[in-house]
């Protein structure tokens, strides 16, 4: 016990004057865990946030849609759902809107309940949305109202009643009918419906049940229990998580993109920790060998620098894990004005423990390398400085491999992948390997092709690289090393921002046009340039229906048991489009594309993946079509994947040209429009033209996805702009470290009459050769990374912009050299003795 | 049994790559209890190898050394190094003392590794002794070269050693402080009744010892008395 205290009292002591040296050690640390459990914070925070967005868009747990009602069957097993309910019936209607005297397409939506469960309506007035139902009232698109000047309080007539409005819808909420919202949408409380008798014999109606779970984390066991059963009436089952997916290529890109930073953290931090303490222990050898003379026994001397170092990084940790739940919380705060939503920050404890767990575990790995070098000291080094310490230390083998473990452990708890966490933590490894080898190999090269006739100055710090007591491989790895990690993260933040730009609500188009005739084109045309609008798309759709396939009808099938084809796949009206080409989005999975047909050949369909396995049908397989009453015969003759991320019309079915020309038929057309303004214009005047075609504004659903959109965009920026801020903090750490290196050797140099100006460039020398090898090897390591990591984990298209590279190798050789030079200014600028006792 | 340091038949080679160096070649000799014995002898003649061997600073490639009957080369380093607690002082050419640590917590580090409790009270004293009795919490860099040597006198003697070995005691001091330093470490040695040996070049202080020897290329060339002892 009293071996104990003397070692704890003996560890408080010496850290006591070290306390300067070990700033740099605990800022590591204390940057690496405030970054990242600000990180980790932000990430349970933000992710939870976008939850709730997703959540909003589909507005409860669970929802099941279809143009029918739920069978008595189908209503008993949701009876088996322990939840609030709320019911939405929807349909398209003309209304007469009384003070201009004008009819209008609109979407009713007839809802019942609560809905929706999560997410708002926006109104205006606000609380608008809270009694619509209870009354006669209604909330009416903004479009629409300014399009007809319309405002609160005048009315609205849906079949034969009128309604009062009583709001201005202003965003659109989680209707599981808004991404298929075709109209302008009119909200009334579904008890009103009746009264308009727009509900007669073969209206199509859309049906909506809605479910907010007591216990929302059956939500989808139970959709995987009851999916089958839904679909064989045509009814859909949706759940959050499956809403989610829709939205899944940027958020699983921005969560794996923040478990990055995560790691980029904590390895900044740890390379920090590891540099810092190998420099630390290095000054450190003289007293440890007079400790060491006076009796300390080895295990006894590590003891007291092991329990110097985990004191200083616990109160490191919690200092780091302090801060950064005050960054988090706080930041936001700071940056209220620039940030482009509200963000509620609360404190996570999860996160805190483990920031204070993963980093001081993570630190002490690191630190222990080093350490173990105190049990090597001599104590014959009091008498003789120059002695070597013995051997090798087969220890630190051990502690490699606990290091490689637990950062392969700190990567598995962030992806849960075996996979992905082996190999992030094979390519840090080899990363490690590689700089060291470089440094070795540099040193040796200089050496060996020393450039003897240079002048002094550069002959000096050239062989500050390979002399005993460099810096190189220190430096060289840890800067390269840091250098490689941001590096990473910076390419990798870009390559997602353009991701998410390509995303980007804000250029996707907003308007579809449909039921437009083909004579119609050419006049809808004119009208669309006269509004300055683009024709985004523009394709022609055949309605049809399956009439059989793989020699069996319909209703064989349909009666046939041991059918594997879904009911909604054989059921469903397909609206089908041909041409001879395939769009950007679309990618031939199997099959060869047919564009063209020529009369008497066999007519080769493509089919959309998930379609096709819906159908049971496959490459080469017959299909005939109902075309309006004409039987078609068809073949399998390709497979595509479909990407539904952009706002345009697709095609599950896509027929070559040269047979369905000459089908009753009709036009889509997909534009943009700037504004609301002129879309509510644009569209005016395409109704009053032809008040068969209808236009669709997509612009509400658009907003929604927009402001989802600028909150990847602004976290990915913001979290790898924090994470590299913290990394060249960390970096410049390491080289301020390295001035106790070089102190005694410059001040010799001072002393016995060098120059300023020698001093200055000698270090010039040193330190701009290892920034820039530091730099340039980094750099190279990071593209290596970053294209693995885009491809395998992020799924992204690789690019490089080399500006940018270019760029931060110049930054970190200048701030190396520049750092270099700060580290020199005391020589330089105070008498060698005042600097020597100042340093000791 | 009055031996308390013997050495017999000690070699020490430096192998460097294909080549190697024989420091110490054969050396055998041997100190009484309370002796004061000085090793002289021209730079590289194996002076400061032969005191780091006898201290169990490190191992001889061959031969014995026995500090109070304890056989060092068969020791491992952790044992050298709690008998150098229990039994060894050092006073060191350039002081050794650590810097961060103050004047009289570096007097207390052999006491406190001996787990004794009253470390603070005997490094106090001991310290007066030296007359810094008021430097107690001043850090070396904020003591003068004389006054650190006579911290590391003072630590020393902190933990009563059989024997203390000193390497170049005022080799980096001026003159002046250079004998107060002798006196002090003298009048200690006496007042403890320490074994004390000297590697030195100074002549004149070898000459206050009661034995000198001599080496010159590893060997030992002349082990005489002193004509001047001051005990």
């Amino acid at each position: 016990m009293s071996q104990l205290s003397f070692l704890v009292r003996t560890a408080f002591r010496d850290s006591r004057k070290n306390i300067r040296k070990l700033v740099m050690f605990m800022s590591s640390i204390i940057l690496g865990i405030a970054a990242l459990v600000a990180i980790n914070s932000f990430n349970n925070n933000l992710v939870s946030d976008i939850d709730d967005q997703a959540a909003g868009l589909l507005g409860a747990d669970l929802a099941i849609t279809g143009n029918r009602p739920l069978t008595k069957d189908l209503q008993l097993a949701t009876d088996s759902l322990n939840s609030k309910r709320a019911e939405e019936m929807e349909m398209f209607s003309m209304s007469y809107i009384s003070k201009t005297d004008a009819s209008q397409f609109v979407m009713v939506k007839a809802i019942e309940g609560d809905f929706p469960f999560y997410g708002k309506i926006l109104t205006e007035p606000e609380d608008a949305y809270l009694n619509y139902q209870e009354k006669d009232h209604a909330l009416v698109d903004h479009g629409l109202m300014l399009e007809h000047k319309l405002e609160v309080g005048d009315s609205i007539k849906l079949g034969t009643k009128h309604f009062y409005i009583s709001g201005r819808l202003k965003s659109a909420f989680g209707s599981i009918a808004a991404t298929s919202s075709f109209a302008p949408a009119v909200y009334i409380g579904k008890q009103y419906l009746a009264e308009t008798n727009l509900i007669q014999p073969g209206s199509m109606i859309n049906y909506a049940y809605y479910f907010k779970l007591d216990d929302p984390s059956i939500a989808d066991t139970w959709e995987e229990d009851n999916n089958d059963k839904f679909r064989n009436e045509s009814l859909r089952i949706e759940t959050i998580e499956e809403r989610k997916e829709n939205l899944d290529e940027a958020f699983s890109s921005l969560n794996n993109f923040l478990n990055l930073i995560a790691l980029v953290s904590l390895l900044l931090g740890c390379i920090g920790v590891a540099s810092s303490i190998l420099i630390y222990v290095k000054q450190k050898v003289p007293s440890i060998a007079v400790f060491r003379c006076l009796g300390m026994t080895s295990k006894q001397a590590m003891a007291v620098y092991i329990i110097q170092i985990f004191g200083l990084g616990l109160l490191s940790v919690i200092i780091g894990a302090a801060l950064g739940s005050i960054i988090q919380v706080y930041l936001p705060v700071i940056f209220k004005d620039f940030l482009p939503y509200e963000v509620v920050m609360s404190v996570s404890w999860k996160a805190i423990i483990e920031g204070i767990v993963a980093g001081l575990a993570m630190a002490m790995l690191f630190a222990l390398a080093p350490l173990l070098g105190i049990r090597k000291i001599s104590p014959l080094r009091t008498l003789r400085t120059d002695m070597a310490d013995k051997g090798s230390d087969p220890l630190k083998i051990l502690v490699y491999i606990l290091i490689v473990l637990g950062v392969f452990l700190f990567l598995y708890q962030l992806t849960n992948e075996v996979s992905s966490a082996a190999v992030m933590s094979i390519g840090l490894l080899v990363s490690f390997l590689l700089l060291y080898g470089f440094s070795i190999l540099m040193m040796w090269a200089i050496k060996k092709f020393f450039p003897r006739g240079w002048n002094f100055v550069f002959r000096q710090g050239l062989s500050n690289l390979y002399r005993p007591d460099n810096q190189t491989k220190t430096l060289l790895v840890s800067m390269g090393l840091g250098t490689a990690v941001l590096t990473t993260l910076f390419i990798i933040q870009g390559l997602i921002l353009k991701n998410v730009d390509s995303m980007d609500a804000g250029n996707q188009p907003n308007m579809v046009l449909y039921g437009i005739e083909k004579k119609q084109e050419n006049e809808l045309k004119k009208i669309t340039e006269e509004f300055d609008l683009p024709v985004i798309q523009q394709a022609p759709i055949v309605t049809m229906r399956v009439a059989g396939w793989k020699g069996k009808s319909k209703e064989e099938w349909l009666a046939d048991t041991t059918r594997t084809a879904r009911r909604w796949a054989i059921n469903r009206e397909a609206r089908v489009s041909y041409r001879d080409y395939l769009e950007d989005d679309e990618e031939l999975l199997r099959g060869n594309f047919t564009g063209e047909v020529v009369p008497g050949d066999s007519i080769l369909i493509s089919l959309d993946e998930g379609y096709a396995e819906s159908l049971d049908v496959d490459l080469g397989d017959e299909i005939t079509w109902n075309v309006q009453g004409t039987m078609m015969t068809t073949y399998v003759g390709s497979i595509r994947d479909i990407e539904f991320r952009s706002m345009r019309t697709r095609f599950f079915i896509l027929f070559p040209n040269g047979v369905l020309e000459k089908a009753p038929q009709f036009l889509v057309f997909v534009t943009k429009s700037p504004n609301t303004e002129t879309t509510a214009a644009y569209r005016s005047k395409v109704v009053k033209t032809f008040p068969n075609i209808s236009v669709v504004d997509l612009g509400m659903i658009l907003s929604t996805l927009n402001g989802i959109l600028s909150k990847v965009s602004y976290i990915v920026k913001f979290m790898a702009g924090f994470s590299i801020l913290t990394g060249l903090i960390v970096l410049i750490s390491s080289l301020l470290l390295s001035k106790f290196q070089r102190v005694k050797e410059s001040v010799l140099l001072r002393t016995i009459g060098a120059s300023k100006n020698q001093i200055l460039k000698i270090n010039a020398t040193e330190y701009g050769l290892l920034g820039s090898l530091a730099a340039l090897t980094g750099i190279s390591i990071s593209l290596v990374a970053s294209y693995f990591l885009a491809t395998r984990q992020f799924e992204l298209d690789f690019s490089i912009e080399w500006w940018p590279l270019i760029a931060v190798f110049l930054f970190i050789t200048g701030m190396t050299i520049f750092i270099g030079l700060l580290n020199s200014r005391d020589v330089v600028n105070k008498s060698p003795l005042e600097v020597l006792r100042r340093e000791a | 049994m009055n031996k308390i340091l013997e050495v017999e038949n000690l070699t020490k080679i430096y192998n460097s790559g294909e080549r190697s160096l024989t420091v110490l070649d054969q050396i055998n000799f041997s100190v009484e209890k309370r002796e004061i014995v000085s090793i002289v002898g021209p730079s590289g003649s194996g002076k400061t190898t032969l005191l780091g061997l006898c201290a169990g600073l490190d191992k001889g490639t061959s031969g014995k050394v026995s500090i109070l009957d304890n056989r060092l080369e068969t020791m491992t380093e952790d044992e050298r190094a709690s008998l150098r607690n229990k039994f060894v002082g050092f006073v060191f050419q350039n002081f050794q003392l650590i810097p961060t640590l103050t004047a009289l917590e570096n007097v207390m580090i052999p006491l406190e590794l001996q787990g004794q409790s009253n470390a603070k009270t005997i490094s106090k004293d001991l310290l007066s002794r030296v007359g810094l009795g008021d430097r107690l919490t001043h850090y070396p860099s904020q003591l003068s070269g004389g006054e650190q040597q006579r911290v590391s006198i003072a630590r020393a003697f902190s933990n009563a050693p059989e024997i203390l070995f000193a390497d170049e005691p005022t080799g980096n001091l001026d003159e002046d402080t250079g004998i107060k330093i002798e006196s002090l470490l003298f009048d200690l040695n006496k007042e403890k009744g320490t074994t004390l040996i000297i590697v030195t070049h100074d002549l004149e202080l070898a000459a206050k010892t009661n034995r000198i020897i001599k080496l010159k290329g590893g060997k030992i060339v002349s082990d005489t008395p002193s004509l001047q002892p001051v005990v």
